[in-house]
């Protein structure tokens, strides 16, 4: 019998089982943002604890930053002033405490997933957790990572452990090479449209395949970013070269440590014998470019297709359909190029790395944003992945097309800070969510990979053909 | 002590109700723990956008959405299908649930992370087969029931007329029932906690840089 990642990461951490079924987990990386942690922070003063570990723990303001700021922005700029206030609260609970921050004005400020990485705060075999669902991005890197919420972190600041029950094991085989212009988030995409939104539920699912071995740990941390979006709160990538390069490349670690650290994290892989409870074959060379058309992650189709007819599905189902077509102002049979854009984002923990904004980049040399387009705005991870971008010009790529170059942050993600959509504006998207009013009330948002978002941008509507 | 509870059912038939539904970002922005519940599912029950700090009587009224028309302004118990809670790890949908005093949300499904956030605030997520979700909603969809939920026995009734038994484990029902604070039971496996931390250090140093 052999072990998944997921049972020997588990194993690794346990402190505890109880006789409930619940078990005691023990947590290595803690990292903090601004919307879910001053709760936390209180609860914690009250009952007069301070954090368990603190150099556990590293925090970072993203999602309520304006990314209109310069180098010399200050909090007391922030406009919004309950926004202001969330950014201050984090400042004087860090201080509070001495939690490490990299605040507002840190060039190691970004979105807390892109950060942690690429700082070297993310390393293979920690169990990571985040009030964020997308922590499941660090799995990447054969990390037990997942989304928590307040009365959690609260629970792992005081304790350095958390309660949770395991999970079940399901692998997904992506297997094959993929089409040209088709990108990690076309594959994760068509993944969740496959198995829908909670068809991961109650799993951590791994990722494998000749096509994980192939690509980067960019498109691995695209993939399991968005594996809560197909219900799975923890996604898996198991340990091989290209992570343990990814690593050292990003540590600060010193040689002999580092050295010690790999003989460990080679075995950070499923066993060729491990069982999964559920596995799923696909062949990544089938997939088209996909783009979501309506209000859930699994309502996605290939850039080429006709909206779906809602009469060939169950009553049930029918019903959510219309609900979201009438929310998308979408009509049965019509075609994704009829739509007329108004706004394009490049950005978000799901797509604001280097490599997106490359891929980005490519299609937009040279061209122009179409008249059309009301705004296009490019929001890079990091300060780290800003610099990168300007250090090769991609910066001036996309300020040359038209785009407008921001300051890192979750930015219209979800726009808690001003980059929002209006009502019933269309938005081309490289953001990880499609829900009713998530980009702003009434807007309306379509996922997409960073190159088809660039397309989009230049045609002002999704293109025909590739 | 809360083994029992009895309300209204709101019916809100509709799949895949997410976190950002339940409460929008914009009220995210708070750094309180209460206070939510003019907030609970914005976009369906007003007709205009709001901000946080306005109150329910500021804004336009979506009378078409349940939870505005009395009784149902004083439901206690959501009744809804498929998967609901997906998306976010928001613990503030949960806080909007409970401060607008739904304390049963009864769905086929859960999101993973919303569920587990449902037991640290006294919300009871249950989770029943199609089938009992059905039965429910041809019970309450016409006009307003009141269910009881004995969270003892683990059964939903409705008069004589019907009677459901849920599962749940029993720690989980403990939870609601009792409200425990589980900080203070985790500290005291502290030396646990401390030890395994120790013999952790020693074998991945790298972690504790």
């Amino acid at each position: 019998m052999g072990y998944t990642l997921y049972d020997k990461l588990w194993n690794e951490h346990l402190i505890r089982s109880y006789d409930d079924g619940d078990s005691l987990i023990y947590i290595d990386r803690h990292f903090l943002h601004e919307v879910t942690s001053p709760q936390a922070f209180e609860g914690l003063k009250k009952k007069s604890l301070k954090p368990w570990r603190i150099n556990a723990n590293i925090a970072t303001p993203d999602h309520n930053v304006p990314t209109t700021r310069d180098n010399k922005f200050s909090i007391e700029s922030i406009e919004d002033n309950i926004s202001k206030l969330q950014v201050v609260e984090l400042d004087k609970n860090c201080n509070d405490f001495g939690i490490k921050q990299f605040n507002i004005n840190s060039n190691n400020q970004g979105i807390v997933h892109v950060i942690g990485p690429e700082l070297g705060l993310t390393l293979p075999g920690m169990s990571i957790v985040c009030g964020d669902s997308h922590t499941s991005t660090h799995g990447a890197f054969g990390c037990l990572a997942m989304g928590i919420g307040t009365s959690e972190v609260e629970h792992v600041l005081a304790t350095q452990s958390l309660k949770v029950r395991k999970l079940k094991n399901m692998r997904i085989n992506f297997e094959g090479s993929i089409q040209e212009g088709v990108s990690s988030k076309d594959i994760i995409l068509y993944l969740i449209r496959t198995i829908g939104t909670a068809g991961g539920t109650g799993y951590a699912v791994e990722f494998a395949g000749s096509y994980i071995r192939n690509i980067s740990l960019e498109a691995r941390m695209t993939i399991c970013n968005m594996s809560i979006e197909a219900g799975a709160k923890v996604g898996l990538v198991s340990v091989d070269d290209k992570t343990i390069e990814y690593v050292k490349k990003h540590s600060n670690l010193e040689a002999n440590l580092i050295n010690d650290a790999i003989k460990k994290w080679k075995n950070l892989t499923t066993d060729k014998e491990a069982m999964f409870d559920k596995e799923i074959d696909i062949d990544v060379s089938k997939i088209n470019p996909q783009v979501s058309w309506g209000t859930s992650p699994e309502m996605v189709i290939d850039f080429n297709e006709k909206i779906p007819s809602s009469s060939i599905f169950s009553a049930e189902k029918r019903k959510s359909l219309d609900l979201a077509k009438n929310y998308m102002g979408l009509s049965d049979n019509q075609e994704l190029s009829d739509l007329d854009f108004d706004k394009v984002f490049i950005g978000s923990c799901t797509n604001s790395r280097i490599e997106d904004l490359r891929e980005a980049a490519e299609v937009l040399k040279g061209q122009k944003v179409s008249e059309n387009i009301q705004e296009a705005i490019v929001v890079p991870g990091s300060g780290m992945v800003k610099e990168q971008a300007e250090k090769e010009g991609i910066h001036k790529i996309f300020i040359d097309a038209g785009f407008q170059w921001r300051a890192p942050g979750c930015s219209m993600c979800l726009g808690m800070n001003p980059d929002q959509l209006s009502p019933y504006e269309r938005c081309a998207s490289t953001s990880n969510r499609n829900f009713e009013g998530r980009q702003g009330n009434l807007g309306r948002t379509h996922l997409m990979s960073p190159k088809m978002a660039a397309l989009t941008a230049i045609n002002g509507r999704i293109v025909k053909e590739i | 002590m809360k083994d029992f509870i009895e309300g209204i059912v709101a019916p809100i038939d509709r799949d895949n109700i997410d976190t950002d539904q339940i409460i929008p970002t914009e009220y995210l922005k708070s750094i309180k723990k209460f206070g939510y519940e003019d907030y609970l599912f914005d976009g369906w029950r007003y007709k205009d956008q709001g901000r946080l700090g306005m109150k329910k009587g500021e804004r336009k009224i979506n009378h078409e959405f349940i939870l505005n028309n009395s009784p149902y302004d004083e439901s206690k118990v959501l009744l809804t299908r498929d998967n609901f809670g997906c998306g976010s790890s928001r613990e503030h949908a949960v806080w909007a649930l409970r401060d607008f005093g739904i304390e049963v949300v009864i769905a086929s499904s859960f999101g993973d992370i919303f569920y587990n956030n449902c037991f640290k605030n006294g919300v009871l997520p249950l989770k029943l087969k199609k089938t009992e979700i059905e039965k429910l909603f041809s019970l309450s969809t016409d006009s307003p029931v009141s269910i009881s939920v004995n969270i003892k026995d683990k059964v939903i009734l409705f008069k004589d007329k019907l009677s459901i038994d849920f599962e749940l484990d029993n720690n989980l029902a403990e939870r609601i029932i009792y409200g425990l604070d589980e900080i203070d039971i985790t500290l005291k496996d502290s030396e646990l906690i401390k030890k395994f931390e120790e013999h952790r250090k020693e074998n991945n140093p790298w972690i504790f840089e």
